[in-house]
């Protein structure tokens, strides 16, 4: 089990950086939930893998798990969930306004001078 | 008196939905708004008086005993960081009331939230915990900085949210590393749990507490991790912009808690494990902050990177950790808050007054209020680049002298007068092109813009009158943050303030 959990969290890590070192946003994207996924199954992991051992007070439990761990995996799915609803729609916001979905060509140059004073 | 504590967190977190109740009254919405923003200031006034007797005090949310629940602490550096928000934040909210907050949907709404974030990253006696306030604190300035929409924002705002997602992710990771090896992470209890940490797991320590560092560099803008400012900031509206004047300070703080509290001399095998890495990257933020401060070609790219430029200094002192670098560094920090916040909103009256040449450095015809903006940006230029007698000098006098018994001594002054020489330039050239060339331009003076506020210049003029005030009462300020860094350099009392008395301690069981 030790060995299936650490190459997943490894993989996972691996395809998520390759993915977000990509040029266009869609990739990117799917990188960074790949990372979250990853760190998400890491800081599981933190707590030792234990089989058949309940993280809350059970009465026929002869022992626990960490429960922590888990309490902070759920807290960061939370917060990456919302991250990630956000980062889609500021692409594709992104891509609607620029028609270009490429995050390597570096932001629009200077707008015309009107557009921060009416923006 | 402890409960006090939570009042910082506790205002903006209420104001921020009763502000979502009120958006269809756009005039009552911003007068809460300014309501509660003075409420923020009263209340971390007080907590700064509360903390000014040396004691540290913390807080129990749901008094859960400490290593378990999550503890809220006061001392003389957090009641610092968030008194200079609140006065930050006054600031803002006028500046943004006249005008920036038509532009789009909820900016008060989520300046409040922002707020909370700060000021509960500077409160949170917790790792974890400053990681969901860090979290609290980004999702706003995601909301700040796309603020009036437009395709440059969402560029630079797309690659400031990817950026800062990879900074969360690593945090996690750091944090899981961390609580694997500890079994917690309360960071009192931390300072004394790493030191006892098996040689077994030293390596994993150690990876954790620098990612970790990592993590705050991304934050404090340290290079190589700094690209993502300039485009963020450059692209963000003023008010927003001067409010993430703070950010920057945020993971200088973090850099400056952990790494004395957590990591401090006495954590064994991650020991003082930050510091040889500070000092040659902050070296580095110097020279590329000039550099960039000289190239720039529109004044608030050339605010940019003088802020990057600024945060080089302000660590080169953190790399020290010794009282007299952390004194100049709090010194430091609170200067080039304030003085960034002013530039970033002065930047864009002076585009505001140039009609099409907005805020780009090329000779235009003479600006309207020129001799009052001039006069304005003369200040702010002399505070930024460190000339005398503004606080930049003071500043800048005071981490040279803590650098004295360094070994690279030598480096670090060479660095940081030569890098300053070349900000003097960029600054004199950027005045020179915008105030005097303007003179020799044939064509009508601008008109003022329409409606013409006195309000907006106010708040730029209360935020460099603020330098200047640092600047004149630099004995009594320094005086406290000289206590606020023996503070830090001696966490005893932060570690008894939260765990109690050392017998205590002992109750909590390393993990199995």
């Amino acid at each position: 089990m030790e060995i299936l959990m650490a190459s997943s969290i490894g993989f996972l890590s691996a395809a998520g950086i390759y993915l977000i070192l990509r040029g266009r946003s869609f990739p990117v994207i799917i990188g960074l939930t790949f990372l979250s996924y990853a760190v998400n199954v890491f800081l599981f992991a933190m707590g030792r893998l234990a089989v058949d051992e309940p993280p809350i007070i059970a009465y026929d439990a002869a022992r626990y798990t960490d429960p922590l761990p888990q309490a902070l995996v759920l807290t960061a799915i939370v917060i990456s969930f919302g991250m990630t609803a956000l980062i889609v729609v500021l692409a594709l916001r992104g891509y609607l306004e620029t028609g270009s979905d490429r995050v390597d060509q570096g932001v629009p140059k200077m707008e015309p001078a009107e557009e921060r004073l009416t923006s | 008196m402890s409960s006090w504590i939570v009042a910082p967190i506790l205002i903006p977190a209420l104001t921020a939905p009763l502000l979502l109740l009120t958006r269809r009254a756009p005039n009552l919405q911003r007068r809460t708004s300014l309501a509660a923003v003075a409420l923020l200031l009263v209340a971390s006034i007080g907590v700064f008086m509360l903390a000014t007797d040396g004691m540290v005090r913390s807080y129990r949310l749901g008094d859960w005993p400490a290593p378990f629940g999550i503890v809220l602490v006061l001392d003389r550096l957090s009641a610092t960081m968030v008194l200079l928000t609140a006065v930050l934040a006054s600031a803002v909210a006028i500046y943004a009331s006249n005008g920036w907050d038509e532009k789009g949907h909820h900016f008060h709404p989520i300046l409040q939230f922002q707020l909370m974030g700060i000021n509960g990253a500077f409160l949170t006696g917790d790792v974890f915990n400053l990681f969901v306030f860090f979290e609290v604190m980004l999702i706003a300035s995601y909301g700040l900085l796309l603020h009036g929409g437009g395709p440059r924002r969402l560029g630079a705002g797309f690659q400031y949210v990817a950026i800062n997602l990879i900074g969360s992710t690593l945090f996690l990771f750091a944090v899981g590393l961390i609580y694997g090896v500890t079994g917690t992470l309360n960071m009192a209890d931390l300072a004394g749990k790493v030191a006892q940490v098996p040689a077994a797991d030293a390596a994993l320590l150690r990876t954790g507490a620098l990612l970790l560092f990592l993590v705050f560099a991304i934050k404090a803008a340290l290079v190589p991790l700094h690209w993502w400012l300039p485009t963020a900031y450059a692209a963000a509206p003023a008010p927003s912009a001067a409010l993430f004047a703070i950010m920057t300070k945020v993971g200088a703080y973090s850099i400056i808690r952990v790494f004395t509290l957590v990591f401090g001399p006495e954590a064994g095998f991650a020991a003082n494990i930050a510091a040889p890495w500070i000092m040659p990257a902050a070296l580095a933020t110097l020279a590329i902050g000039a550099v960039g401060v000289l190239a720039s070609r529109v004044l608030v790219d050339l605010v940019c990177f003088a802020i990057v430029w600024s945060m080089g200094s302000l660590l080169v002192a953190v790399a020290l950790f010794d009282v007299t670098g952390l004194t100049a560094a709090l010194y430091y920090t609170l200067h080039s808050t304030l003085i960034g916040a002013a530039l970033f909103l002065l930047s864009d009256l002076i585009a505001r007054r140039r009609g099409r040449w907005r805020d780009d450095l090329e000779p235009s015809p003479v600006m309207a209020q020129a001799p009052l903006m001039g006069a304005l940006f003369f200040l702010a230029a002399i505070a930024m680049s460190g000339l005398p007698p503004l606080s930049g000098f003071i500043g800048k006098i005071m981490i040279l002298d803590a650098t004295r018994p360094s070994g690279a001594v030598g480096w670090i002054w060479a660095v940081v007068l030569a890098t300053s020489l070349v900000v003097i330039l960029g600054f004199s050239r950027a005045g020179t092109t915008l105030f005097w060339k303007s003179e020799a331009v044939a064509g009508e003076p601008e008109p003022m813009p329409q409606p013409a506020r006195a309000m907006p210049v106010m708040a730029a003029a209360a935020l460099v009158a603020g330098t200047v005030l640092l600047s004149l009462w630099a004995g009594p300020v320094t005086r406290h943050l000289e206590a606020t860094a023996r503070q830090l350099v001696d966490p005893r009392a932060y570690v008894e303030a939260v765990l109690g008395a050392p017998p205590q301690a002992q109750l909590s069981e390393p993990q199995p």
